[in-house]
């Protein structure tokens, strides 16, 4: 054998390497050292970002043990983004609720990020109990290729399954310097539009929509003159962020920019987050009603046993304590007395909604946003 | 005398097929899967999906920003690597884990320090944008994040090469009437050229697949700044599948061509060198 040959007595060569492997060795430690801190920095930094993937077992597990022992229950909502503030507020309500009701402890895990990426891990496996995604595509998508929820699912609960709307709004600079006032605006040569990239991003898709049905609701307009103005609004768009909270950073942070396009829940935090002396938010005369949706999620919750308390969880958003936190949360609720109560928190701007002028998310997402469709055009002229 | 010894793994048939079990598990059957996703495509369809003008668009820049990085580091690792290995100065141990910072970061922190810096009103952007040099949201940003994440892979190959190569065959040269280019060209640079490109190869097929790093700093405009990698989310994002391992598809086989590429250059120069 070859190996043995080097173990016979220790050359002086042998004795080199030795000691250049202590040499190494000291250095590596060094090296490891600072590795350490530097992956515990990372760490921390995306610390808020990790908790889809740590609250996933937990929802399966505890989930198994049913109702009638009045055990203690856990429940998964896989959501999106920008909905993390209001559901850790809304979770809190609602066990509080649950506890007197029936005496049961419920604890809902949440799991945030993009929307299509949260579908995918739903469809792929993750065990959601409940889902509340940005747009119904995502949801509907549950249904057409996982069979995870019956087709009828947006008519199980009121209005479209969306207990809160919001709606597409501006963040212009302090004093709004380049006078932006409308969407026509937007399409202005010299003003610089940070809207996120449609093709990733759900928040982006209303942007183009809202955009797209300003245009057709202009006297005289058309899917001709809409396409058109869609076209020249993104010629104005220098960076195309993968998501919604990407374009805010490169908007508020980076200063690039002279509008962001985005929900109207995350301008109003933006505008009291990062303070009025910086930004202000525009509301446009027109602007499309996103409808977020949320549904249980069947074949999980007959797994775990949960359906009770996840249908409890999901109702419970209508009532007036969920609208409350709901509206407190900068979403627009549907309870007339919420909406009376906050009304002066939520711009008027007329809206219009999906079905109404784009068929549905199973109509304008193929037309707009698949590969091939206009978003592609726009950046890809057909041949 | 001599006798044989005997290996720390117990027996060469348990190990060997624990080694199989590994590599099959962890890698061929992912892989494989992959594959089998995007041959539910038709040959055509196939085609006409990896062939699209964007989807080219996307491996020109994927490919032509991972080779024009690898190859900067492929020129400054060796550098990097020269220092710390034949010199000793202060700090030297602190610039040695610099190097392997890369490796740590989570690859989205990195990029967003990346387009921070060079974004418009950031510390190197703005005087660069002075010199009508935009570096965040074109081409050369994804050059960038590319060439900040290759870093290691060549300085990592080559200094244990470095080390073994002793300061007295410098001298032996420089004795027998070598000049200090001649004995670059003639005695060091066939020793570490094989290390070179592996940590090349290395830092490219890396580069070809990064994606947290780079859809920051990279602007994602189609046809100009869009890398292969957002080509295959952004299909995803429409539950194209097929369409998704597709694109993968192609990348894989073009990493595989170049690494074994790299691989038959790699003999070529030991063969030379020997």
């Amino acid at each position: 054998m070859n190996q043995s040959s080097s173990s016979t007595a220790e050359s002086p060569k042998s004795s080199l390497q030795a000691r250049a492997a202590r040499r190494a060795f000291g250095l590596s430690l060094a090296r490891a050292a600072l590795l350490l801190v530097a992956a515990s920095a990372g760490l921390a930094g995306c610390n808020k970002k990790s908790d889809a993937a740590t609250t996933a077992p937990a929802g399966s597990n505890a989930a198994a043990v049913a109702a009638p022992s009045k055990a203690p229950v856990t429940l998964l909502n896989v959501s999106y983004d920008p909905t993390r503030e209001l559901y850790q507020e809304f979770n809190t309500v609602f066990a509080k609720y649950w506890k007197d009701k029936t005496g049961q402890d419920v604890k809902v895990n949440q799991s945030h990020g993009g929307g299509g990426k949260q579908a995918r891990a739903v469809l792929d496996g993750l065990e959601a109990d409940v889902v509340t995604l940005a747009l119904g595509y995502d949801v509907a998508i549950l249904a057409d290729k996982g069979k995870l929820i019956p087709d009828n699912w947006q008519t199980r609960l009121p209005q479209n399954s969306a207990p809160y709307t919001s709606t597409i709004v501006f963040v212009v600079r302090k004093g709004n310097p380049k006078k932006i006032k409308d969407w026509n605006d937007l399409i202005r040569e010299g003003v610089q539009v940070i809207t996120p990239s449609p093709k990733t991003s759900g928040g982006a898709r209303w942007n183009y929509l809202a955009a797209w049905g300003y245009a057709l609701k202009q006297p005289g307009g058309d899917d001709t003159k809409a396409r058109e103005f869609v076209s020249k609004l993104y010629k104005n768009v220098p960076v195309l962020d993968s998501g919604a909270r990407g374009a805010t950073t490169t908007f508020v942070e980076r200063k690039i920019g002279d509008v962001l396009v985005t929900w109207e829940n995350e301008a109003i935090l933006s505008v009291a987050e990062f303070g009025k002396d910086n930004l202000e938010l525009v509301a446009p005369s027109i602007s499309v009603l996103t409808e977020p949706p949320v549904t249980v999620v069947d074949k999980n919750v007959d797994k775990h046993g949960t359906r009770e308390v996840a249908e409890a969880y999901l109702k419970f958003l209508y009532t007036p304590e969920g609208q409350e936190v709901v509206a407190k949360n900068h979403y627009r609720p549907r309870d007339p007395a919420a909406v009376a109560k906050y009304k002066d928190q939520f711009p008027d701007v007329k809206l219009f909604t999906v079905d109404e002028l784009f068929g549905g998310w199973s109509k304008a997402q193929p037309t707009h946003f698949n590969d091939g469709g206009i978003f592609d055009q726009i950046y890809q002229p057909k041949k | 005398m001599r006798f044989k010894t005997r290996g720390v793994l117990p027996g060469f048939g348990l190990s060997l097929g624990y080694t199989v079990l590994y590599v099959g598990l962890l890698v061929l059957l992912p892989l494989s899967a992959m594959v089998i996703k995007a041959s539910s495509l038709g040959p055509a369809e196939f085609w006409l999906k990896v062939t699209d003008d964007r989807a080219l668009a996307a491996y020109r820049l994927s490919f032509g920003s991972a080779f024009v990085g690898s190859l900067l580091n492929a020129v400054f690792g060796v550098l990097v690597a020269w220092v710390l290995v034949r010199y000793r100065f202060p700090g030297r141990s602190i610039v040695d884990a610099l190097v392997d910072l890369p490796f740590a970061l989570p690859t989205a922190v990195a990029g967003i320090a990346l387009t921070t810096v060079y974004a418009e009103h950031g510390v190197l952007g703005e005087p660069l944008a002075k010199l009508g040099l935009k570096v965040a949201f074109t081409p050369l940003g994804v050059t960038m994040a590319l060439t900040f994440i290759g870093i290691p892979f060549v300085v990592r190959t080559v200094q244990p090469v470095l080390e073994e190569i002793d300061p007295d065959v410098e001298e032996a040269a420089a004795i027998l009437g070598a000049t200090r280019f001649q004995t670059f060209r003639r005695v060091i640079f066939p020793a570490l050229l094989p290390a070179t490109l592996t940590g090349f190869a290395l830092a490219f097929a890396r580069a070809l697949g990064e994606y947290g790093s780079v859809v920051f700093i990279s602007g994602n405009m189609p046809m100009r700044t869009e890398i292969t990698p957002l080509l295959i989310v952004t299909k995803l994002e429409q539950y194209d599948y097929a369409g998704a391992t597709a694109i993968a598809a192609v990348m894989l086989g073009a990493s595989f061509a170049m690494l074994f590429l790299v691989n038959l250059l790699e003999r070529w120069a030991r063969r030379a060198e020997a």
